[in-house]
């Protein structure tokens, strides 16, 4: 949920990235830590295993500017990926303003991305929350990989609402910026929408 | 009280006068509120050294999983959960349904006298955020920033 402070004249949104294990949610928060001026960004904080796979959360605050003289700032979170960690990917889907659902595109992920997708909308549902509503950017990872599933494909299956979707390789930085910029301008929308 | 998602600058002085009151009450170091998304409500005391925004997501998951464990076991809610160092103590507690107090203290104070503190600071708080939410909710709906804006606005934020 959106938080505005007028007495700091600050805005905060929560966008949540979310999909398979392993798909490349952590790559995308680590690619814009990297590349985003430390002006910009507050520490990134992974809490993670110790063969780095994520157990609760990632999360990078970040600064983009100022919109009309509020400074607008977003709480980027990951989930974890992995099956067996659902109860977490719950708690941290609360409150969120946006969803990035990150594919992974390699041909034997194809089933752990639909049932990735199906959990999200389970566990958006629990917080009062709606997949076809709620302002959500598809990113197809791993493009740069052999083995992968046509966009068309993926789309298919994991984009029937038709929103707004990227070809990425988190790794490099292909398509992490899009996808941020395209979530962000929809939250940000949406808040005009609810007024 | 349900989430809150506008503080208005009146609200969020008075927030932070009586953090600033119940901070040298309980003679704690630094005392932050905030909402069970991670968002920080405000602040008070010796936190200009902390990172205030990652303290305030990691507080709130510690919340959240504590009241994924307290259903496990039968419970509805943990109240409080405190977290013990060796200089350093955390004590993490709800303040109504929707929001969180932590209190950051070392041996100036005692866990006994934070405890009650937080009692009272945590009803007027939840006093505060009620009247407020009440207030936009009903006769206040408070114009949001983004009424005016357009796409230009936006693009502008990553360029």
């Amino acid at each position: 949920m959106s938080f505005i402070n007028y007495s700091s004249r600050e805005i905060n949104c929560k966008i949540v990235y979310y999909g398979p294990g392993l798909c490349g949610k952590t790559s995308n928060l680590s690619y814009i830590y990297k590349k985003t001026n430390p002006e910009n960004r507050g520490k990134m904080i992974s809490l993670a295993t110790e063969t780095e796979r994520t157990l609760f959360f990632d999360f990078l605050p970040l600064s983009l500017g100022s919109i009309r003289g509020f400074k607008v700032r977003f709480h980027l979170y990951t989930v974890p990926g992995q099956v067996f960690y659902d109860a977490s990917r719950k708690l941290i889907l609360r409150g969120a303003d946006g969803v990035v659902f990150v594919s992974d595109s390699q041909v034997d992920r194809l089933e752990a991305n639909v049932e990735s997708m199906e959990n999200l909308r389970v566990n958006l549902s629990e917080h009062g929350l709606n997949l076809d509503t709620i302002p959500l950017t598809v990113q197809h990872n791993k493009r740069d990989l052999p083995g992968i599933v046509p966009v068309e494909e993926l789309n298919g299956l994991l984009n029937p609402r038709g929103v707004p979707w990227f070809a990425a390789s988190a790794t490099n930085g292909d398509g992490v910026f899009d996808t941020l910029k395209d979530i962000a301008k929809q939250v940000i929308l949406e808040l005009k929408r609810k007024g | 009280m349900d989430e809150q998602n506008v503080l208005t600058s009146d609200v969020f002085e008075r927030i932070e006068a009586e953090l600033r009151g119940f901070r040298q009450l309980a003679k704690a170091r630094g005392v932050l509120l905030v909402n069970r998304s991670g968002q920080l409500f405000g602040q008070a005391g010796d936190t200009s050294r902390m990172d205030t925004t990652a303290l305030a997501a990691l507080v709130a998951s510690n919340v959240a999983a504590s009241r994924a464990i307290a259903d496990l076991v039968g419970e509805r809610e943990f109240k409080g959960v405190f977290l013990e160092g060796d200089r350093e103590h955390i004590h993490i507690s709800l303040v109504g349904s929707g929001t969180i107090l932590a209190v950051l203290f070392d041996s100036q104070t005692s866990l006994g006298l934070v405890r009650l503190r937080v009692k009272s600071t945590a009803k007027a708080l939840d006093d505060l955020l009620r009247a407020k939410a009440q207030r936009v909710v009903h006769d206040d709906p408070v114009l949001s920033p983004f009424a005016e804006i357009t796409e230009e606005d936006i693009d502008q934020l990553f360029r």
